[in-house]
């Protein structure tokens, strides 16, 4: 079951891999707006799915000590430290700044007693890409497209070659490198968006978890939409940093089963401002080498050619 | 509740907070705007979420840099096979049918050391899926890899003495020139489908050189293969050799400039640190190999010098571009800024009818 856009452009992906009767794409609306950075949602899918407590890598850089998105960590919430009134600002004396505080402060509170910052908090995930680069790479049938549109890996089937490791543009899935004694260990592992409670009618565990509903889970044409009237309710509140991320079906990937709502430019949460999936490209390769693969038997029947012994 | 003293810095810039001890070293090179090691172009300016990768590099060992020479050694020595044989040239044909032997055991040995037990590689056989550069190398390998096989095992059985060549081995002898003839054809495949292995991924120095990646492959496999023949084959029987490795070496050398102009920014990794080694190393033992080869086509040892120069060369090549792309996967620089360069110039990329 192959179209003209299956490896790139707009498409529902499901009936693409071949699912009569699929029902309705799934994914998930992450507002980051609201995140409070609870990490609840890292907690619940660990729970969940098992994901092992992931590597100890003290990185002693910021309050994000969950590190990234890898195969122990299958949502990650990013925490970044910005100065209030960006651009930059000089350095100024370093001062106790007390708790962060949310949203608007306090009223009554003095101009200089304010925080001169703000978090931006995110919670990353696997993006259900509607090209998925690990999907197409896998040599060996071990990713798959489920009915819902997302991007399962089979880890009895994994051969842990890490194909899918590298061809990712969002840098979400890994093979799992430790603990020792886990049966998983150099499989690569990544976000279900929960397979198994979707096949219940259950929500995946990080949005049920999610006290604040910055994760929303639902039909992806529904959530695009939801997306859409938030940004421009933000808009008329006066937050004109805030843009949508993954939500275009005419990107790079074709749109993406999990889209984000943020308030700074995608690559100061870690996130590829315009990734293309790289099977975009793929005939024009397999072009180049089926060039190159000719060249060089005519290279060497030359080599031979117009020789005596 | 203070910020670490030595970044006042407001915004979270690239490098600004190295993670670990690699990124560590580089933040401060980059810091400092200094050290041996100076950029070509003036460092990018960007932000990145404390200067962490944002694509992953690929978990591979140096066995798959190895694969990639091994595997070319293998590919290029069967087409060499296979024309000393049709040609008459036992000499060479000795020593192709060895090397595309032992190109063939060593790549296996490399894939299934880098999957971890041979059953994995058994297991990649159970789909077929053009869009896994993986999968259809894989099977490559598997139809190529039994021909080249046999008629290496023809080379072998002419080896023993005249009075064990009767009966089965008789049949294996006569299996040599077809089994040649076929592993000739199916070679090629073997030492392109690596360059698109490698460029059908999100690592940015690999993906940027997809166009060329092919030919420099190609080259390097046919500079290796030739080599390997100059340095094993009689100086009477070496000509198709040395040519070969010439003319792969020439190839080699002119689709990496082109290369490098193609892949805007990652082209820089190409030349800094452990890569920027390799690739030194590979052009100057291209250059010195070619030169050689043709110079001392009248010297024995003058030739296999020159064709061991070139095999080196081509492992070189290989360790160069396999460690440029770890290099552009780990430094979020060459993922966002060429991204975000795209959409400044107003070509986001969009899917059109």
């Amino acid at each position: 079951m192959t179209g003209p856009n299956s490896l790139f452009g707009p498409l529902d992906p499901a009936p693409d891999a071949g699912y009569v009767d699929a029902p309705k794409r799934k994914g998930f609306f992450t507002d980051t707006s609201v995140c409070i950075g609870c990490k609840a949602c890292e907690v619940a899918c660990k729970e969940w799915n098992d994901v092992p407590e992931n590597l100890y890598e003290m990185l002693g850089t910021s309050y994000d000590n969950s590190h990234s998105l890898n195969a122990n960590q299958w949502r990650h919430v990013a925490f970044i430290e910005q100065p209030a009134g960006r651009p930059q600002r000089p350095a100024r004396e370093q001062v106790d700044l007390g708790m962060p505080t949310v949203g608007a402060a306090p009223t009554g509170v003095a101009e200089e007693e304010k925080p001169d910052f703000r978090w931006l908090m995110s919670s990353d995930v696997c993006k259900h890409c509607t090209h998925a680069a690990c999907l197409d790479v896998c040599p060996t049938g071990s990713l798959f497209r489920s009915e819902f549109g997302t991007v399962v890996v089979q880890d009895d089937i994994c051969n842990g070659c890490g194909y899918c490791v590298a061809a990712c543009p969002y840098g979400v899935i890994d093979r799992r490198r430790g603990p020792e004694g886990d049966p998983k260990v150099g499989i690569a592992q990544k976000c279900t968006l929960c397979y198994d409670r979707l096949t219940d009618d259950q929500r995946p565990a990080c949005a049920q978890a999610c006290p604040t509903e910055s994760i929303q889970y639902g039909d992806v044409e529904e959530l695009r939409e939801r997306a859409s009237a938030r940004v421009a309710t933000l808009h008329e509140q006066g937050v004109m940093d805030a843009r949508l991320y993954g939500n275009d079906p005419d990107d790079g990937v074709g749109g993406t089963g999990a889209m984000f709502l943020l308030l700074d430019e995608p690559e100061v949460y870690g996130l590829p401002p315009d990734p293309v999936v790289t099977t975009k490209d793929l005939p024009a390769m397999y072009k180049k080498a089926g060039m190159a693969a000719v060249a060089m038997i005519g290279g060497a029947a030359l080599s031979f050619l117009g020789r005596r012994r | 509740m203070t910020r670490p003293t030595s970044e006042p810095t407001v915004e979270v810039t690239h490098g600004g907070s190295p993670g670990r001890e690699r990124d560590h070293r580089r933040g401060k090179r980059r810091g400092r705007g200094g050290g041996a090691e100076q950029s070509m172009v003036p460092d990018a300016d960007f932000t990145s979420y404390y200067g962490r990768p944002i694509v992953k590099a690929a978990p591979w060992e140096h066995d798959i840099a190895y694969y990639l020479f091994t595997g070319g050694v293998a590919a290029g020595s069967s087409l060499l096979a296979a024309g000393a044989d049709l040609t008459g040239r036992p000499g060479l044909r000795r020593v192709a049918r060895l090397g595309s032997l032992g190109g063939l055991l060593a790549s296996i040995g490399f894939l299934v050391h880098d999957l971890g037990r041979p059953s994995r590689f058994l297991n990649m056989l159970r789909v077929a899926k053009l869009t896994s550069p993986m999968s259809v190398g894989t099977w490559i390998l598997s139809i190529h890899g039994p021909f080249a096989a046999l008629a290496s095992a023809a080379e072998l059985a002419g080896m023993l003495p005249s009075r064990w060549q009767g009966g089965p081995v008789r049949l294996l002898l006569a299996a040599g020139r077809p089994a040649g003839l076929a592993g000739a054809l199916t070679a090629p495949p073997v030492a392109a489908y690596t360059a698109v292995l490698l460029a059908d991924t999100a690592t940015p120095a690999w993906h940027a050189a997809h166009e060329d990646l092919p030919f420099v492959f190609c080259g390097s496999a046919a500079a290796a293969s030739g080599g390997l023949g100059l340095l094993g084959s009689p100086l009477a029987e070496a000509g198709p050799a040395r040519a070969f490795a010439v003319g792969g070496a020439l190839v080699e050398l002119a689709a990496e400039r082109r290369m490098e102009r193609a892949m805007g920014l990652s082209a820089e990794t190409l030349h800094h640190g452990v890569a920027g080694r390799w690739v030194r190393a590979s052009i100057t033992l291209t250059v010195a190999g070619a030169v050689g080869a043709v110079a001392g086509r009248r010297s024995r040892a003058l030739s296999a010098v020159s064709g061991a120069a070139l095999m080196a060369g081509s492992l070189c090549t290989r360790m160069g571009v396999f460690e440029a792309g770890i290099a552009s996967a780990r430094d979020p620089k060459y993922t966002v800024v060429p991204q975000r360069e795209r959409l400044e110039r107003g070509e986001p990329v969009r899917h059109h009818e």
